[in-house]
């Protein structure tokens, strides 16, 4: 059975603990997408250093975990800052101004922030537009500085 | 006796912050010393109301919304002048005309108490689907015109039919759950309101086609949907409706839930089974079909949560029940669900044939911002964009594709009279590039060319050279991709240029 993520905040690269991830999944059918998981919550994005690990828990190649990590969206190449705010970009959104709250918040946030700002495609609360995810709790009809508030709280 | 305070635990409420009204009735409660209790319900889909707070009332239940925290000490001092006071929930025009089969108890039951989902009809299916041979099974869903509900419009029982046809020691279920369309949110509402259901509906598949385990593959951007949806495995499991003796028939049926990881393209079958496995999301060619060589290579029943919600009424009332409800060769209901630039938005569950402007007009009140509707989205980023001219089309899978779109997983976009549809080609375009798995040509890099098109169109160049080459490349995208993703991004595009030319060539004028 795997559980839901719990939020519990980036922690410090640990090969040990990667290693530890990846043997407690290894058993449950399809165990690749479930590890990768694991390791984007626990550490915050997956680090290159955990490719050969997964990959000779599960006996496959690197290049097979190499080509899983980079096609999905969700598992990072790199720490995200503090703080994350996910924005949908989707059409519900854009219909309700979704591409300036996502370009007003991106430039507010930029270098030297400590907010990570990405996009989404739908948070499925297309009626209550715009919608983003702020480290992973929901807010809708979202304004821009509703959300720099948010994420500057 | 406790009286019992229904707060919606649903997303899309909390996103308004029901968490928030939750917690101050709790200090009321806990302060008054009162005798009641909060119950985290799913929603009722009437989102313009969020947060929807219910008391339970001698008449029925008595609906209080949008609520917020400075507005809840009065809920209990003055609940009968309360200004948020929007009498019988089941009275309120939007829910009152409503057909709800598959929603009929999203919003009202507590969603993980297996005894509120019995006493309100739930687990009637799944009983009676344990004393019928599963050929029965099977023909009741053919019988009943059920077809999926993810966008395709596959008749149901026919996959069934098939999965329960092969000889194999080792088949599986697995649930379509990465609903990733904009403008869509009914399995997500479902998860949340009535996971039981889905439960059910797996389970029957289960007795139906030979298959003792499931998978529901939820996608990442529901993370609410999939804590839900793994707590209601714990309490199924407890309750003995899953795992090696369901019911108490000796008979063996359980289910795992996986996370997706924000891939579009993964609600495309193949690409869904595929993620399960482990591997990239690439679409598979078919044949073979999922239903002979499908997860792990085994025989797959592979259906959206909206198609086996489906199952447990037409197993419970019988298949001439949900065939009696809709039209032409769409038969029972549609969780339509109408979102964007509308002044109410939600869930609108009724049998097929509603028209586009009852929906829009009647049901949704016009726009948000108070502007002109100027253009609808249905079906997600790969459905048509569709002119209030065409609003009478009745909602129907046949009557839609006639017209050049399609119904899809049920999501209309509105939007007002700013919208630019040149703008809106461009962007299905650039969704295809960003999501496209890579393994076809035309969608893989035909994508980013259209976009380019779009822009040198947009910029005013050569403007109808330039519309032809689009529309020679979703030639090419339509008939050269594998799947929906390339085969149907031309749909949004070339309706647009359709409906809408004035936005496409506006620019020609400036430029010259």
């Amino acid at each position: 059975m795997i559980r839901p993520a719990r939020h519990a905040g980036p922690e410090a690269w640990r090969p040990e603990l990667m290693r530890e991830l990846a043997e407690a999944l290894k058993h449950v059918d399809g165990p690749l997408l479930p590890i990768l998981h694991s390791i984007n919550d626990r550490f915050g994005y997956v680090d290159e250093r955990a490719i050969p690990i997964v990959a000779e828990v599960l006996n496959i190649s690197r290049a097979d975990v190499h080509g899983v990590v980079s096609f999905y969206h969700d598992f990072r190449k790199a720490p995200p800052k503090r703080r994350v705010i996910k924005i949908c970009r989707a059409e519900a959104c854009q219909s309700m101004g979704g591409d300036e709250l996502y370009d007003e918040v991106s430039k507010a946030c930029g270098a030297g922030s400590d907010v990570t700002v990405e996009a989404v495609y739908c948070l499925g609360n297309c009626a209550l537009s715009p919608v983003a995810l702020v480290d992973g709790k929901i807010h809708g009809r979202l304004d821009t500085e509703q959300a720099l508030a948010l994420v500057r709280s | 006796m406790t009286m019992r305070i229904y707060v919606p635990g649903d997303a899309a409420a909390v996103s308004v912050g029901a968490d928030d009204v939750a917690r101050a009735i709790e200090a009321v409660i806990a302060a008054g010393k009162r005798d009641a209790t909060i119950v985290r319900t799913g929603s009722r889909g009437m989102f313009w109301l969020e947060p929807l707070v219910e008391f339970d009332s001698a008449d029925g239940r008595v609906g209080f919304g949008p609520v917020k925290v400075s507005d809840v000490k009065a809920l209990f001092a003055a609940a009968a002048t309360h200004p948020r006071r929007l009498g019988l929930v089941e009275n309120i025009p939007f829910l009152k005309s409503q057909q709800r089969v598959t929603f009929a108890r999203c919003g009202i039951i507590d969603p993980l108490l297996l005894a509120d989902y019995e006493q309100h009809g739930g687990l009637k299916g799944l009983r009676r689907a344990l004393a019928t041979a599963p050929g029965d099974i099977v023909q009741q869903v053919i019988d009943s015109g059920l077809r999926g509900r993810g966008g395709a419009g596959f008749p149901t029982g026919i996959k069934w039919r098939t999965v329960a046809g092969v000889q194999n020691d080792r088949k599986y279920i697995v649930c379509n759950a990465d609903e990733g369309d904009s403008g869509t949110f009914a399995d997500r509402m479902l998860m949340e309101g009535d996971p039981f259901l889905l439960i059910e509906g797996m389970a029957i598949a289960g007795l139906a086609v030979g298959a003792t385990k499931g998978f529901i593959y939820i996608r990442s951007e529901y993370p609410h949907a999939f804590r839900q949806m793994g707590r209601a495995l714990d309490v199924a499991r407890a309750g003995k409706l899953l795992g090696p003796d369901v019911l108490g028939s000796g008979r063996t049926f359980d289910l795992e839930i996986r996370l997706g990881a924000g891939a579009y393209i993964c609600g495309e079958e193949t690409s869904l089974l595929e993620s399960l496995e482990g591997k990239r999301g690439q679409v598979r060619p078919k044949p073979p079909l999922p239903a002979l060589q499908g997860l792990f290579g085994q025989p797959t029943v592979i259906n959206n949560v909206l198609s086996f919600a489906a199952v447990p009424t037409i197993l419970a009332e019988g298949a001439a029940f949900y065939r009696d409800l809709g039209m032409g060769r769409s038969r029972g209901t549609m969780p339509i669900q109408l979102a964007g630039n509308v002044k109410h938005g939600g869930l609108i569950e009724r049998a097929f044939g509603i028209t586009l402007r009852d929906i829009v007009e009647g049901y949704g009140g016009g726009s948000f911002t108070g502007r002109p509707v100027r253009a609808v989205q249905v079906g997600g980023p790969l459905g048509a964009y569709w002119p209030t001219e065409l609003f009478d089309t009745p909602f129907d899978y046949e009557a839609f594709a006639a017209k050049g779109g399609m119904i899809g997983h049920g999501g209309i976009v509105v939007f007002d009279d700013t919208v630019d549809l040149a703008k809106q080609a461009r962007f299905a375009l650039e969704f295809c590039a960003i999501e496209s798995c890579g393994k076809c040509t035309p969608c893989r890099i035909g994508s980013t060319r259209g976009v380019e098109t779009m822009d040198k169109i947009m910029r005013g160049e050569r403007v109808v050279e330039n519309i032809d080459l689009v529309r020679d490349l979703c030639e090419v995208l339509r008939d050269g991709s594998l799947c929906a993703l390339g085969g149907l991004t031309p749909l949004p595009v070339l309706s647009a240029l359709e409906h809408f030319p004035d936005d496409f060539t506006r620019d020609a004028a400036k430029a010259a």
